[in-house]
């Protein structure tokens, strides 16, 4: 089986080996946040506190999935803040010619996949770079949005609707996380277990080589764009469901959130690179750390520094170990 | 002549759409031709031209200063912070001293940068929320209110000198050292260099980490400036100053035809992008538009000004043989 031209398995690359660890690494400072924060305060542990907890970052999540696959792909969405409050925007329209909550939800989800449609239009035909694309149509969403609200905001949804966002399973699980934990499972399959995914870290990695093996990489990025979209429609139904109206200063910033998930979780901006698992302790780690604030009425603003400073120590940590490494070469 | 038009066709195209906008405006409403509301425009535009004009030095090299608008509450917050304890220290050092802590911050982020090799994106994303966060912590959630700020401190940007405010002659300024760095000196070619082939560069010798770090540091610089000067001209300074203002900024350079893959862009274009943005946000309440449409209008020109810029040489992987499955695929 020897040949001259055998290529060796390629020695087992430290970062590679390192990036596998990563979620080790992740679920430790979980762990940790998880204990001092239960040995701190008294109510941390309770049941139906910690529950209830999942509010603060399930519909977060729900963009930070679907951020995560485009990432690998090397795109970004910036705009599906923005998206969520156009989605909301159309809901509260739609609400007032009295349609039922299904009805609605189905437009906010609609929304969301017309805009999701026109940033990977935008993209892929045009082949314009998405951050510069989601820029403009974030500014461009939010601004319908508010144009139509001015400074209004629209209230009074059905009581089901409001369910959706505010009721619980069993009397203690809020549904919202159970989305969210099905969420977890299908795109953990999506990306893990389907040829799609395997295509997805492909083009990640180069995309000229992918498009040559045969991969449409744009009709890829494209769907992708479309899935964002709909997820950020979903993230908007139980949000506005949640919160039971709709103005235009909704979900602000929550884009940038979003995407430190996703790099906490141990994604690349490289693209190519990044495991479903990552993300999702990444987001546990966040919302436990931001409960654990809250019980201590620590304002959330100190939890942008805690969250950007633990962004800055997650890429630089293996950035000083190669610098090593390269230096030695 | 011709050649002129052709190397600067997007900025003529540009320069136009603006003189006809202005046109347009003027004739719904005449009051905006004045002098007086041209002098209120270029006031009103002054901040977002000097940091678009040092945002653009940092998209020509591929990166992104996302922390720009952070820095600007940051530095702002601390010298109104200062002038409120000592409100003997003259303004000028009050200047001084804006730089240097903008142009501390941006150090940050041009280390992690150019030495750590890290994505500026995600850099700049981390000490945006870190740099916030700050202005939080140091004021304590609390506003500084013009009553809390000395009087130079507020008049300083709105002085006028020759008839013309102080915070257009340091946009001009600005402007005139923008155009020199990019043109004549070694630091701004080497800046272009980088974004157009960065290991290019690197085997011709540029120090790429050393100019990284400089023009992080620039940016940081014009955001401490600017700090000040917002802060000053609005005689308030709370958390949530400038916030997204950051957006803002990079829209006007990609308006401006800045690049962001990195390599291109001009200082006439960055102008004009800012021009751009400043007409819309100054004639809208003027021909009685609501406000509301500011921000839809401006993503709208954001998308058609890529879409016009777009370079065509995007395509990668560009398919030379016909698919020979394509009819059979087409049917199934």
């Amino acid at each position: 089986m020897t040949s001259r031209y055998q290529v060796e398995d390629r020695a087992a690359h430290f970062w590679k080996e390192l990036f596998k660890r990563w979620e080790v690494l992740l679920l430790g400072i979980f762990v940790m946040i998880f204990v001092f924060n239960s040995l701190h305060s008294d109510h941390f542990l309770d049941p139906y506190n910690l529950a209830d907890s999942t509010f603060n970052f399930s519909e977060k999540a729900l963009l930070a999935l679907p951020m995560a696959l485009l990432i690998i792909c090397r795109e970004i969405d910036l705009s599906v803040a923005a998206i969520m409050a156009l989605s909301s925007m159309a809901m509260g329209l739609a609400n007032q010619h009295g349609l039922s909550a299904y009805e609605l939800a189905a437009i906010g989800i609609g929304t969301g996949v017309l805009c999701g449609l026109m940033n990977g239009v935008l993209v892929t035909k045009f082949r314009l770079p998405s951050i510069v694309v989601t820029i403009g149509t974030m500014s461009l969403f939010r601004g319908i949005a508010s144009v139509v609200l001015g400074d209004q905001a629209f209230t009074n949804y059905p009581t089901e609707f409001g369910e959706w966002g505010q009721g619980y399973a069993w009397g203690i699980i809020p549904k919202e996380f159970i989305v969210f934990l099905v969420a977890i499972v299908v795109f953990s399959l999506l990306l893990h277990a389907t040829t799609f995914g395997r295509r997805l870290f492909a083009i990640g990695n180069n995309p000229i080589a992918s498009r040559f093996t045969g991969i449409r990489v744009e009709q890829h990025k494209l769907f992708l764009f479309v899935l964002m979209g709909a997820m950020a429609g979903l993230a908007s139904v139980l949000l506005t469901a949640r919160i039971g109206s709709t103005r235009p200063n909704m979900a602000l910033g929550w884009e940038l959130e979003a995407i430190t998930m996703v790099i906490l979780g141990g994604v690349s901006i490289a693209g190519g690179i990044g495991t479903m698992l990552g993300v999702v302790i990444a987001i546990f780690t966040m919302g436990m750390v931001t409960y654990g604030m809250s019980l201590d009425n620590i304002p959330g603003i100190i939890m942008t520094i805690l969250v950007g400073f633990l962004l800055l120590v997650t890429i630089t940590v293996p950035a000083v170990l190669r610098l090593g490494t390269v230096r030695k070469e | 002549m011709t050649n002129f038009i052709h190397q600067r066709k997007r900025e003529l195209i540009l320069a136009l759409l603006i003189a006809l906008l202005i046109g347009l405006i003027g004739v719904r409403a005449p009051i905006f031709l004045t002098l007086k509301s041209m002098d209120n425009l270029v006031t009103d535009m002054s901040i977002l031209l000097m940091l678009a004009l040092a945002q653009m030095l940092v998209i020509v090299t591929r990166g992104i200063d996302l922390s720009i608008a952070s820095t600007l509450a940051l530095t702002g917050m601390m010298v109104a912070l200062l002038n409120h304890h000592h409100p003997d220290i003259p303004v000028l050092v009050l200047l001084g001293i804006s730089i240097v802590l903008g142009a501390a911050l941006g150090l940050i982020n041009g280390v992690l940068i150019g030495v750590f090799r890290l994505p500026p994106i995600v850099v700049t994303l981390g000490t945006m929320s870190v740099y916030r966060g700050l202005t939080f912590v140091f004021s304590g959630g609390a506003w500084v209110s013009s009553n809390d700020l000395s009087k130079s401190f507020i008049e300083f940007p709105l002085s006028r000198f020759g008839g013309v405010t102080a915070l257009v002659w340091l946009a001009l300024l600005s402007l005139i050292v923008a155009a020199w760095v990019v043109k004549y000196t070694r630091f701004g070619r080497e800046l272009f260099a980088i974004g157009n082939h960065p290991s290019a560069a690197r085997l011709v010798g540029i120090r790429i980490p050393a100019r990284l770090i400089g023009v992080y540091t620039l940016s940081g610089m014009m955001a401490g400036l600017c700090g000040y000067l917002w802060v000053a001209r609005y005689a308030v300074a709370f958390t949530e100053i400038a916030y997204g203002f950051e957006l803002n900024v990079i829209a006007a350079c990609v308006i401006g035809g800045v690049s962001i893959a990195g390599g291109a862009g001009t200082v006439v274009g960055v102008v004009l992008g800012s021009l751009f943005l400043g007409v819309i946000n100054n004639a809208l309440p003027i021909i009685q538009v609501s406000p509301f449409w500011q921000s839809a209008i401006t993503g709208t020109v954001i998308l058609v000004a890529v879409l016009v810029n777009a370079r065509g040489d995007k395509r990668g992987g560009k398919q030379i043989l016909p698919l020979h499955f394509r009819s059979a695929s087409a049917k199934g």
